[in-house]
């Protein structure tokens, strides 16, 4: 018997790819739902306001203090019994945002802290509204710095969608354990699967790096 | 309308006011309804007092210099009222609003919220010492974001407006450059600009040529004097331009330990300053000219 068996590695190749669709979905939607909520998340507990920064802050800190796969067990094996019951892909793509928003909460809070508040003052000066301010001339300044965060968080999304494999979601990683329980064979799928996460790693890594240089030229 | 001029009872109660601060009678004319009005106000950070009960009302198109010592409450003033700082004690009025307080329901004079503040405080335009703009817009950009978001004007109509303020403080060859390429002076210029499109009825300069090179400071007086001649603007500054408060200014109060210690006509503080803390304060600045 060889060691790597390449006409099996061919032979499961396609329902591989197959899979890493779901993968690469779950983490853009799932990226999609973490900047827009994380933001969301931001914002509120930079608030002055108690009702608004009080709820963000414990959302915050109490999905980034538990682990990730107990949280879609959760989702998807409690939530049922209280009437909400989604399907594994929706809990997978639920959770695995709701996760990195909490931590992309605090890239924001960083970016807008590093705004300096001579910034604020201004838009208080010219009486533009906390919405305006936020859109047209803080975000754009906070987004800047906070590009290669961003963009680590999202190579690490990705790299977290086989936890979703816990729920039956068919991801790559969990379309590789099928086909290796299937033909006893693991060193084949596992190492594809392995091969496929560094290059979509590197592949977003160039991207982000892209984004970066031509924000900074602008 | 023209406001009459104050009566000498106005000024007994100007006199009045400022009296805490043992400042001589004003013999400058002021008006009955002052377009601001600083009423009883107190600011404190922690145990330092930076407004001690300070009176001042400022009449519609008056320039008033405001000097002093570091840390006399010269800045905060000029913050109080832009909102940038809370007062803690005291009202301030900004025409017949109170910018600080409402009324409401029952008449009662409550806190203001922040419709109310927003509302009074959009008679206010602030020209800051560090310029505060917008790195990421153009000039001209800087000068329509607020006209365009705040007071809904039409896109091309601000744009319009906004070239028109860029070529009346000289910057009309600038119009598409980003802050970070212009020279401090022309940063300082934009700010005006920038401050002005929002139609302000009394303006507020905080030290506008401190961070500027001397050869730089020049072209920003310049602007401000042009403003001054050509517009019927209420102005506020907090300046170490001596030699500008004296042939800008209609007033020159002179702040000392969070009150107006004195105050008067360019003239009357220049040339004959009655009070022992002034006179030591104007000596020092000499010196160090």
């Amino acid at each position: 018997m060889t060691l790597f068996d390449w006409s099996y590695a061919a032979q499961i190749l396609p329902d591989l790819l197959r899979a890493s669709l779901n993968t690469v979905g779950i983490t853009l939607i799932g990226f999609l739902i973490a900047i827009v909520l994380g933001l969301f998340l931001a914002i509120g507990r930079r608030s002055r306001k108690f009702w608004l920064s009080w709820p963000a802050t414990a959302v915050i800190e109490f999905i980034r203090s538990t682990p990730l796969l107990i949280q879609v067990y959760f989702l998807y094996y409690v939530l049922p019994n209280y009437g909400l019951s989604l399907t594994a892909m929706q809990v997978g793509i639920l959770g695995i945002g709701l996760h990195y928003a909490c931590y992309i909460a605090e890239v924001y809070r960083s970016g807008l802290d590093a705004v300096p508040r001579a910034q604020w003052e201004a838009v208080t000066a010219l009486n533009i509204a906390p919405y305006d301010a936020y859109r047209n001339i803080i975000l754009p300044q906070a987004l800047r710095p906070i590009v290669p965060p961003l963009g680590n968080y999202l190579v690490a999304m990705l790299k977290d969608t086989p936890v979703l494999s816990a729920i039956t979601v068919v991801e790559i990683m969990q379309q590789a354990k099928n086909i290796g329980s299937e033909h006893f064979r693991y060193l084949e799928p596992i190492t594809l699967v392995g091969l496929f996460f560094l290059a979509l790693s590197l592949a977003l890594a160039y991207l982000v790096r892209r984004l970066e240089t031509r924000m900074e030229l602008r | 309308m023209t406001l009459p001029l104050s009566t000498p009872t106005d000024l007994s109660r100007r006199s009045t006011l400022a009296s805490q601060q043992e400042a001589p009678a004003m013999q400058i004319p002021t008006p009955s309804r002052p377009i601001v009005s600083f009423q009883d106000v107190t600011k404190s950070y922690g145990s330092f007092t930076v407004l001690d009960h300070l009176n001042l009302d400022v009449a519609p198109g008056e320039k008033v210099a405001i000097i002093g010592p570091s840390g006399s409450g010269k800045s905060t003033l000029l913050r109080v009222l832009m909102t940038l700082e809370g007062i803690d004690q005291g009202q301030i009025r900004v025409e017949d609003d109170s910018l600080t307080h409402m009324p409401n329901r029952n008449g009662v004079l409550v806190p203001a919220n922040d419709r109310h503040i927003r509302r009074v405080r959009g008679k206010i335009g602030m020209v800051f010492q560090s310029f505060n703009l917008f790195p990421h817009m153009t000039a001209l950009q800087n000068v329509i974001e607020a006209p365009v978001q705040v007071l809904g004007m039409n896109p091309k109509e601000a744009r319009e407006r906004a070239a028109d303020l860029l070529e009346l403080v000289g910057l009309g060859n600038k119009l598409d450059h980003y802050p970070s390429q212009l020279s401090g002076g022309q940063q300082q210029r934009v700010a005006i600009a920038r401050a002005l499109a929002m139609r302000p009825k009394v303006m507020l300069f905080d030290e506008v040529t401190s961070a500027l090179d001397p050869e730089l400071c020049g072209e920003v007086l310049n602007v401000i004097r042009k403003l001054g001649a050509e517009h019927n603007l209420t102005m506020l500054m907090v300046t170490h331009q001596m030699g500008f408060a004296r042939e800008f200014a209609d007033r020159v109060c002179f702040f000392y330990k969070g009150q107006i210690h004195e105050q008067g006509t360019p003239a009357q503080i220049f040339e004959n300053p009655q009070q022992e803390r002034t006179c030591a304060f104007l000596s020092a600045v000499k010196e160090a000219n």
